[in-house]
């Protein structure tokens, strides 16, 4: 279709002005980024998965630019470039035009161009009543709308992280597994490799760290250097002599490292597979916490955010915690949930958000800035509005 | 009858390879029309016109059905079509111009060795050096295909349109994807294949639309040309 209708435009405004009520209400400054940004931002702090997705074009002056994908970068770059000090709170809300190239099939519910509405907060004071409140605030917008009948799920990735630490193993480890995470299957061979369950096979470059075995920093580095020159091949590639020699010395501590023990895969197993409405998350969660303080912390932030949820009266019984939702969503680092509608015969996720406290960073903030944020797909969540009425 | 074509490659070895291969099938082939031949006839089998174009269009003219059938490499063919296209396929593999697509990263990186490891590096890359690994390449699909299937995220893709291979020497990438054949030139530029890292094992191939598929026409070229295939040593 090249284009919406008079009517149906009007009808997506309509909408979209009583989700930007909503928000305003609230107090968050409503702001439009830009459309086009550059592309460096969002192929740098997103990777290839999202060009893939993302138009991109070269401006006449040669600039590589293109047509934001969400507005949660562009929200950000707006507050570095607008805010007097950009490490103080802000709250803004945003609805306009995103794009995304995309292969799949009925176009109308995966459009190529699409209005998207949202918020996002920094460096809120209080950080679980924030992600309570933002959650509470992407329920009522979408309540707004019509939305009668959703389904809410969430997870908390700063809970996972924090069970990694609880338990003892080289830090190494612990960030392959947080790096694997997004990736069932990939996840689960490293937890074979490292539980002994599966003995790593030799490989083209297992002779180096045969060669290097024993041998301390200095000594590992000597050897790289000298193999490298005796066949005459350069340094390209852009990695330092260290970092290739120290990540080889990583394979060869590997090969004696203590594995990692049955019952230490069983708490990771079973704590993956906790899926529970989030009234009765806390018998299942609080066994984890036993003799480790580190887990003991992450848990108190799960349940001062239950309360702060409670307390808004979102309905504890309905929403469905899953310790291992979140695992497509690259950039969140905490606290994440979707809300899904039924729409012509499958169910869509109509909105979702969460914390990310690394983006900020990731795109140039010269200082940590912690944030959480929504936004609603609102050509979605008016077709889930039309098929409940 | 509607005219059925026959796309070939105009030049190079893939050229001459076709042509020798349809002379042992006994298909003689007659450029005809204009001066510079980019038409011709294939003699035993009536009604196929024959398109010369180069390797890259063919894939290409596949797609948009202006041409049934053609004569490309495999990696051109699937690079060209896009995931999941159903309407072009593979129909007879021709048993010469064999080449891998290959991921190949420096030689001096000695502790990669696989896709996991690419994988681990490029995280650290990013925060070791502030900016993504970049891998030059003109497969732009299959290298994302590839990549986003082995689990590897945190890469940038330079569009690379020859020379490739010294893009890592040049430091206007880290690593390459493309294509070898005996590996020498990669070994030239200090360059390695991972151990995992075959993206495609390559032939020429005749490929076809999927109604050019169900002509008779078709059918007895297709016959023709795999009595006199010469399988791949």
């Amino acid at each position: 279709m090249a284009g919406k209708t008079s009517a149906e435009r009007e009808a997506l405004d309509a909408q979209n002005r009583r989700i930007m009520a909503v928000f305003t209400r609230a107090g968050f400054d409503f702001i439009a980024p830009d459309i086009v940004q550059p592309a460096d931002m969002f192929l740098e702090s997103s990777g290839e998965s999202i060009r893939s997705r993302t138009y991109v074009f070269t401006d006449p002056a040669g600039a590589e630019l293109c047509l934001r994908p969400d507005l949660t970068v562009p929200a950000c770059r707006y507050h570095l470039s607008h805010a007097k000090d950009v490490g103080t709170e802000a709250r803004y809300c945003y609805s306009g035009p995103a794009f995304r190239f995309s292969a799949q099939a009925q176009p109308s519910l995966n459009p190529t161009e699409f209005d998207q509405a949202g918020i996002e907060w920094f460096s809120a004071a209080t950080p679980m009543a924030a992600e309570a409140e933002v959650l509470h605030l992407a329920l009522k917008a979408v309540e707004a709308a019509g939305l009668k009948k959703y389904r809410v799920r969430n997870g908390d990735l700063g809970l996972f992280r924090a069970l990694l630490h609880s338990i003892a193993m080289p830090e190494r480890w612990r960030s392959q597994l947080l790096h694997q995470y997004w990736r069932p299957k990939a996840f689960r061979d490293l937890l074979d490799l490292l539980t002994g369950e599966r003995e790593k096979s030799r490989s083209s470059i297992s002779v180096y760290v045969d060669a290097i075995a024993g041998l301390d920093e200095r000594d590992a580095l000597a050897y790289v250097e000298k193999h490298l020159l005796s066949l005459a091949v350069p340094l390209t590639g852009g990695r330092r002599l260290e970092e290739i020699a120290g990540r080889l010395l990583e394979k060869v501590q590997d090969r004696s490292e203590k594995r990692l023990s049955p019952e230490t895969r069983r708490r990771i197993d079973d704590y993956l597979a906790i899926e529970a409405p989030l009234v009765r998350t806390a018998p299942l969660l609080e066994p984890l916490a036993q003799n480790s303080p580190g887990l003991e912390a992450a848990l108190d932030r799960f349940s001062l955010r239950l309360r702060e949820l409670k307390r808004r009266r979102i309905d504890l019984e309905t929403a469905i915690f899953s310790a291992s939702f979140g695992r497509n969503l690259e950039y969140y680092t905490g606290f994440v949930f979707e809300v899904e509608a039924d729409i012509a015969g499958t169910t869509m996720q109509v909105a979702g958000g969460g914390r990310y406290d690394s983006l900020m960073a990731d795109i140039g903030s010269p200082v940590a800035i912690p944030a959480v944020g929504c936004a609603i797909h609102t050509e979605r969540l008016l077709a889930a509005v039309r098929r409940q009425a | 009858m509607k005219p059925l074509t026959l796309a070939l490659p105009s030049k190079g070895r893939l050229m001459e390879a076709t042509q020798s291969l349809l002379a042992r099938a006994g298909l003689k082939l007659e450029r005809s029309g204009a001066a510079r031949g980019y038409r011709g006839e294939l003699s035993g089998i009536e009604g196929v016109d024959v398109l010369f174009l180069s390797a890259g269009e063919i894939a290409e003219s596949l797609l948009d059905g202006s041409v049934g059938l053609g004569i490309t490499g495999e990696d051109l063919l699937r690079e060209t079509l896009p995931e999941g296209c159903s309407s072009v396929d593979v129909a007879l593999r021709l048993g010469f111009g064999p080449a891998d697509v290959a991921v190949a990263v420096p030689e001096c990186w000695l502790d990669v060795a696989s896709m996991s490891d690419l994988d681990e590096i490029s995280a650290r890359f990013h925060s070791e050096h502030g900016r993504r690994l970049r891998v030059a390449t003109k497969y732009v699909r299959l290298t994302r295909r590839f990549f986003a299937e082995k689990g590897v995220t945190g890469y940038r893709i330079v569009e690379s349109t020859g020379a490739t291979e010294g893009a890592p020497a040049a430091g206007s990438a880290e690593l390459i994807v493309d294509i070898t054949t005996t590996g020498s030139t990669l070994r030239a530029n200090h360059l390695k294949i991972l151990d995992d890292g075959i993206i495609l094992r390559s032939e020429a191939v005749l490929a076809a639309t999927k109604g050019a598929l169900a002509d008779e026409r078709t059918k007895r070229l297709l016959a023709e040309l795999a009595r006199h295939i010469q399988p791949r040593t």
